[in-house]
């Protein structure tokens, strides 16, 4: 049982990982796929390597995960799976919708939920979820608006007399280099998340001692698995951030690249675990604004906060009703399972009925609102 | 309870001033370039600098831009 129970979370894990990689693909494509700087196949990937070697550059993140959000003395594998399940079913809704939700946020609000149904609410340590999380999570995409309005200002400013031909192509090549680095970036902060939560397990498992860092094949697996991901794409949201919140020139879509990469990198070498998918999305609005602020449609800005506000209780009401299943036993962790892969066939099958792929993501339908109800 | 306030104004400060300057400093560079095409010219504008100055001016600039890129790089892997 200990065995096999430790199989179920890694496999939930590195799928959670899976749609980690495509629900964030856009964080790093969006802008240079709406700009054509890159063509849609080649930009996915090109992120998917580059999040392959950013999870080798760093593992700060995955240490913050595994040590010390919730109390590993007394929770069991069994809840991190439900906690990941929550995750998964979450970050495929909001695929679903289009809504460059936090899939790190999703995951944190999972093994919340599970934690908490599962061992009481002061297993959850709340101290270190708000000052590694919580409070970077609502800082970080202000401070990536920030950054990429005062950038874009001033290559507008400093670019106003320059040839126009020069600057257009000059910030597409820039936009190859700097899209790469996001990606990369998301190596070092999102693979990581799936990283700490393997670790995680197998400390509660027993089979490493609690302050262990992730082991090699760890590491190995959850890049791999959150490469492919990005690599398949997740085409809607990436017309939602591409061609929805603003039209995107290539000036802007550097400047918002560029911010985008150094808010996270600088993050990740803290430890901070900041969702990447709230910087990239604030670094484009931010990039809009610098232009002409009424360029940017603040309606799909109020979905995507609202969005926000409800990936981490959504998915932690979520991971709760999987822990409290769960805990039952064998059979709880196999109902658990059969009824979440059930419900992820049935998102994916609705998600044909529309399909966003790379040939049409460009086309850009305005006038269809992201369903405000989720 | 305690937050690190100290790593999150780093981690602000230093993530403004690098994409800035990045951001400036491709830009100066494209200005430079420009400069070669000729299409800064427009209206005899005197300050205009001539091709192979816009050029080694840009050439600087990128350099400049790929050090920081490189430095912050090496501080992450290292």
């Amino acid at each position: 049982m200990e065995f096999s129970i430790i199989v179920v979370v890694v496999v939930a894990a590195l799928v959670f990982d899976f749609t980690n990689g495509f629900h964030d693909t856009a964080n790093a494509m969006a802008t240079s796929i709406a700009t054509g700087a890159l063509r849609p196949k080649l930009a996915v990937l090109i992120a998917g390597v580059m999040n392959l070697v950013g999870v080798f550059v760093s593992v700060q993140v995955a240490k913050t995960i595994s040590d010390g959000l919730v109390d590993e003395a007394r929770i069991t594998p069994v809840v991190i799976f439900a906690g990941l399940v929550g995750a998964i079913l979450w970050n495929l809704l909001t695929w679903l919708f289009g809504l460059p939700s936090s899939s790190s946020h999703a995951l944190f609000g999972g093994l919340i939920g599970a934690t908490w149904v599962a061992a009481g609410v002061d297993a959850i340590q709340f101290g270190q979820l708000l000052s590694k999380i919580l409070l970077p999570a609502l800082l970080s995409p202000i401070l990536a608006g920030v950054v990429a309005l005062t950038a874009t200002l001033l290559a507008y400013r400093i670019t106003a007399r320059a040839g126009r031909a020069t600057v257009s192509s000059g910030f597409r090549i820039g936009q190859i280099v700097s899209a790469s680095m996001v990606a990369l970036a998301h190596g070092t902060n999102d693979a990581q998340k799936t990283m700490g939560v393997i670790t995680l397990a197998l400390i509660t498992a027993g089979t490493l001692p609690t302050d262990a860092g992730p082991p090699l094949w760890v590491i190995l697996t959850a890049g791999l698995s959150i490469a492919l991901g990005t690599y398949v794409g997740g085409w809607r949201i990436i017309r939602t951030l591409g061609k929805r919140v603003t039209e995107i020139q290539t000036t802007q879509g550097f400047a918002a690249e560029v911010s985008s990469a150094a808010v996270i990198l600088a993050s990740s070498n803290l430890g901070f675990a900041l969702s990447t998918t709230q910087v990239a999305t604030g670094s484009i609005f931010g990039a809009g604004a610098g232009r002409r602020l009424a360029s940017v449609r603040w309606g799909v800005a109020g979905q995507m906060a609202l969005s926000w506000l409800v990936t981490l209780p959504a998915a932690a009401a979520a991971g709760a009703v999987a822990a409290y299943t769960a805990c039952l036993g064998t059979i709880g962790v196999v109902i658990v399972a059969v009824v979440g892969v059930a419900l992820a066939a049935g998102i994916y099958a609705r998600s044909r009925r529309q399909p966003v792929t790379a040939e049409n993501v460009n086309d850009a339908p305005a006038a269809t609102p992201v369903a405000a109800n989720v | 309870m305690d937050v690190d306030w100290r790593a999150l104004l780093l981690v602000g400060i230093v993530s403004l001033a690098v994409a800035v300057a990045v951001v400036v400093l491709v830009a100066f560079a494209l200005v430079g370039l420009s400069a070669r095409s000729g299409a800064a010219r427009h209206g005899g504008e005197a300050s205009a600098p001539s091709a192979s100055v816009g050029t080694a001016a840009a050439c600087v600039c990128l350099v400049a831009a790929a050090a920081i890129v490189g430095f912050g790089l090496y501080l992450v892997v290292v």
